[in-house]
């Protein structure tokens, strides 16, 4: 049983409506809470519940009535009585044409599968800006033996930076550098990580939506041939290093570890880890010893 | 070191990158006393930059070492700005102007001239954005690190003036004309020293202020309402509605920002002002601190302004030595002073929360609204944010009273408004009218365009704004009459072009304007304007044949998405002129 927590004042329901149906939204909470609620599908991309949201992506805005713009659902809160559209001409050009300059400066090709789905809903055709189309292709960074980093997939959706810094693991080995099309995620001038703040805790490639940030043993099966992930099964366990008590979630193919992650809304780690339990595995793998 | 030490002062033990103490073994220095100096992140990176000519790794660790700033994040600040240059170069630097109006006046002539004898941009010249001296165009800003470092604005230039500067590495002053007085905003530009504040207060300097401390907050706030002013920043929000909130909020302390970043293409008012009568900004500024409760005041001017931030320094540091400003402002008791900050080349830091960003030192990206300034602006405190020339609007509000200010104008633009003319007229600069005159008779105070040109079109409002074509000209200048055409006052730029315009080339120019001053954050603009700029080129520098239709209708289509789905005003206008131009113009027909 959960312990007793402090749950703060009481909080007003704000009546809102979401394409016409009216639902009651917790004062306090956003827009995307209140669509999730009613079941509408919003795409998101730069939102995470164990993140402060930045709203740089804006495949989730949305129409609301008396707005000049589009607002973005995942930060902006509810107001009683506002009347919100998720699926007007509007909303869906937005959506579409934010899919499409993404898809075409981006290798989109590893992100999870709703994001394809989105795309063939908005009618999001990447080509669409010719074959000339600047995009942010750039050999993969090596340089270390825990994990990879693919730049031509980032979206720049800033959640590795969020988690390395102050909502995660308060380490500040990465930033947002660079401006408009050329602003890219990287450490002082990009020296190499080993040579950087970074303590390999790996929470920037649990947060990473596009497989930017990648395990080296992943991307080493990848370009084997081998990664096959029907053939993998999880196995939860608790890290056996400290006595946090992180639950732990390993990757297994072929009775190997080839990936450690941890479930977002466990109430020890949120996801995160430390580079004990996320990348500490093989002596479980030195079979004889 | 140096460098940083001058700007930071020597550092006080082992934990600042200083000697190491015996009492640094005892004593741990850090925490919220120095996080809170992140702030002057800023002023060390341009400390760095004025002694060196560039930013060294071993110069950034130990700003960060002194700040306690992580250096990834502080790499990533310094990689923002344009100003800032992270790898190694010479002391001497040259910014030729090819923005618009410049542009209009030969700059492209100039850059292929040093171009030719002095190699590509990147060797010591480039190609710089609006430097907002388009009156006198064309325009160019040099600089030499070291000490003293020397900043100077040059316009105009001609071809041979810029290679001699660049063979020489040397430069000398050129002759600026003082420009004539006008109306209410502009009567002491030109008439009192900029240098003296016993000059200002001769021409009826402080008066307002005076008669601002007789009136009391409540009753300053109530005049700028009365008077119906509204921002002249571009934005037009009701001045007296953002006083009475700040005013009123809770959370202290209140925060005053005056907003000097004049960027815009074509726009140069500000600068006028500040260089022709800064003490009226001091003033002004000290007024609304009083009515809104504000103890703090920061004046962020751009860089590219050297002799503005001059002026507006000395004035600061004079009012002060003159209480004015300080623990008692004109003996009535209340503390206020004011901070003049440097912008560092960045377009998007005239939007007001990328400005509070670059003051708290960090990356001028603009942040989400809500939150409001009023609510939580700079340093997450109620904030009053102010255009240079809404400010200085205030100062006769006050004198005159709020219904006597609202007389002159329309009823919902009141008062006079300055216009930045440049382009093909025959006298730019900086025009005073009341709202509500026509864009045809304020041409014609510009004196009209050259004999045997006719008028090929005018770009209300600089880069974010519009094109209007001759058959708008009796377009009255007021929001609400310029709103009717779908047009904006903006910021005040007025760009005449006449039949010699190379209106291709401009649109061009408007593009890479864009696609350089995204700050990159939201995917609309970021990837938008770099589409824009692509989709622009193929159309009209490859002349591609096939598929026109489809680019024009893929441009409209960006177009739609960065307005509607951009997270600030940049992205949000950032096709506006190239739309209007597209169906104003007819450029990308047949």
């Amino acid at each position: 049983m959960a312990s007793p927590s402090f749950v703060g004042l009481p909080r007003k329901m704000l009546p809102v409506t979401i394409d016409g149906q009216e639902v009651q939204a917790m004062e306090g909470t956003t827009i995307l809470d209140a669509c999730r609620r009613l079941g509408v599908d919003t795409p998101t991309l730069c939102t995470l519940e164990t993140l402060t949201p930045v709203n740089v992506c804006r495949v989730c805005v949305v129409e609301v009535e008396g707005s000049r713009v589009l607002v973005p659902a995942c930060s902006r809160k509810v107001e009683a009585g506002m009347k919100i559209l998720t699926d007007s001409e509007r909303v869906r050009h937005s959506r579409r044409l934010v899919l499409e300059l993404l898809a075409s400066s981006v290798d989109m090709s590893l992100c999870a599968p709703e994001v394809r789905g989105w795309m063939s809903r908005y009618g999001a055709d990447a080509d669409r800006f010719g074959p000339g189309a600047a995009t942010v292709a750039q050999p993969v960074k090596i340089d270390n033996e825990l994990y990879v980093r693919d730049y031509s997939r980032c979206i720049l959706c800033y959640k590795c930076v969020e988690a390395c810094g102050v909502d995660a693991q308060n380490t500040f080995a990465i930033g947002v550098a660079g401006r408009g099309f050329d602003a890219h995620i990287s450490t002082e001038f990009t020296t190499p990580l080993p040579d950087s703040a970074c303590v390999y805790c790996g929470n920037c490639i649990g947060v990473c939506p596009t497989g930017a940030l990648m395990f080296k043993s992943e991307h080493d099966m990848r370009a084997a041939g081998t990664w096959d992930e029907a053939q993998q099964h999880v196995t939860e366990t608790v890290c056996p290093y400290c006595g946090v008590g992180c639950m732990l979630e390993l990757h297994v193919q072929d009775n190997s570890i080839v990936k450690v992650t941890s479930p977002l809304d466990h109430s020890v780690t949120s996801g995160h880890l430390c580079v004990k339990g996320r990348f500490g595995f093989e002596f479980v793998q030195r079979r004889g010893k | 070191m140096a460098a940083v030490d001058g700007v930071l002062g020597p550092p006080e033990s082992l934990w600042e990158g200083g000697e190491r103490t015996g009492a640094d073994d005892h004593f741990a220095r850090g925490g919220h006393a120095v996080r809170s100096k992140r702030d002057l992140l800023l002023p060390v990176l341009h400390g760095l930059q004025d002694e060196v000519g560039w930013i060294s790794r071993g110069g950034l660790e130990y700003a960060c070492r002194r700040l306690n700033v992580p250096p990834a994040e502080a790499y990533g600040v310094a990689s923002f700005y344009d100003r800032f240059a992270l790898g190694e170069r010479g002391t001497f630097a040259l910014y030729v102007c090819d923005d618009i109006a410049c542009k209009c006046a030969g700059a492209d002539e100039i850059c292929a001239a040093v171009e030719a004898e002095h190699g590509s941009t990147g060797m010591a010249w480039y190609r710089s954005p609006c430097l907002g001296l388009c009156d006198r165009a064309p325009a160019a800003l040099v600089e030499r690190s070291g000490r003293p470092y020397r900043q100077t604005q040059l316009a105009p230039i001609t071809k041979k003036q810029a290679t001699a500067i660049m063979s020489r590495g040397l430069w000398e002053d050129l002759p600026t004309a003082v420009p004539q007085p006008q109306g209410k905003l502009l009567r002491r530009v030109g008439v009192v020293d900029p240098e003296s504040i016993d000059s200002y207060r001769a021409a009826g300097g402080f008066g307002a202020l005076r008669r601002a401390l007789e009136l009391g907050p409540e009753g300053v706030i109530r005049e700028v309402t009365d008077a119906k002013l509204l921002g002249r920043g571009g934005a037009a929000f009701p001045t007296g509605r953002k006083w009475d909130a700040v005013a009123r909020a809770p959370i202290r302390p209140h925060h005053l920002v005056c907003n000097a970043d004049e960027s815009e293409p074509g726009t140069f008012k500000d600068r006028v002002l500040m260089e022709g009568d800064p003490f009226a900004i001091v003033e002004a500024m000290t007024i609304a601190a009083i009515a809104t409760g504000c103890e703090h005041g920061y004046l962020y001017v751009r860089t590219e302004y050297p002799l503005a931030r001059a002026r507006v320094e000395n004035a600061v540091a004079q009012a002060r030595a003159h209480g004015y400003l300080g623990e008692d402002v004109a003996g009535s008791g209340v503390r206020f002073d004011i901070e003049v900050r440097r912008g560092a080349g960045a377009y998007i830091c005239g939007e007001e929360t990328a400005l509070f960003n670059s003051i708290e030192g960090k990356r001028g990206e603009p942040r989400n609204k809500p939150p409001f300034p009023v609510q939580a602006g700079l340093f997450g405190r109620p904030t009053l944010v102010n255009n240079v020339e809404t400010l200085v609007n205030v100062l006769d509000i006050v004198g005159e009273g709020g219904a006597a200010f609202a007389a002159t104008g329309t009823p919902d633009s009141t008062g006079t408004r300055l216009f930045c003319l440049s382009g093909h007229v025959r006298t730019p600069g900086v025009y005073e009218i009341p709202m509500g005159t026509t864009l045809r008779a304020l041409i014609g105070l510009a004196g009209g365009l050259r004999d045997g040109r006719s008028l090929r079109a005018v770009l209300l409002g600089g880069a974010a704004g519009s094109f209007v074509t001759e058959k708008q000209l009796d377009v009255p200048l007021s929001f609400e009459g310029t709103r009717a055409i779908g047009a904006t006052l903006g910021s005040g730029a007025v760009i005449v072009l006449d039949d010699t315009a190379d209106i291709e080339s401009i649109l061009l120019r408007i593009a890479r304007f864009f696609r350089h001053e995204s700050c990159g954050q939201c995917v609309p603009c970021r990837v938008g304007t770099k589409r824009q700029e692509e989709i622009l080129h193929r159309l009209l520098v490859e002349r591609q044949t096939s598929h026109r239709s489809d680019d024009v209708a893929l441009l409209a289509d960006i177009a739609q998405a960065m307005r509607d789905a951009s997270i600030c005003g940049l992205g949000q206008t950032a096709a506006s002129a190239i739309q209007s131009a597209v169906i104003h113009l007819k450029v990308l027909d047949g």
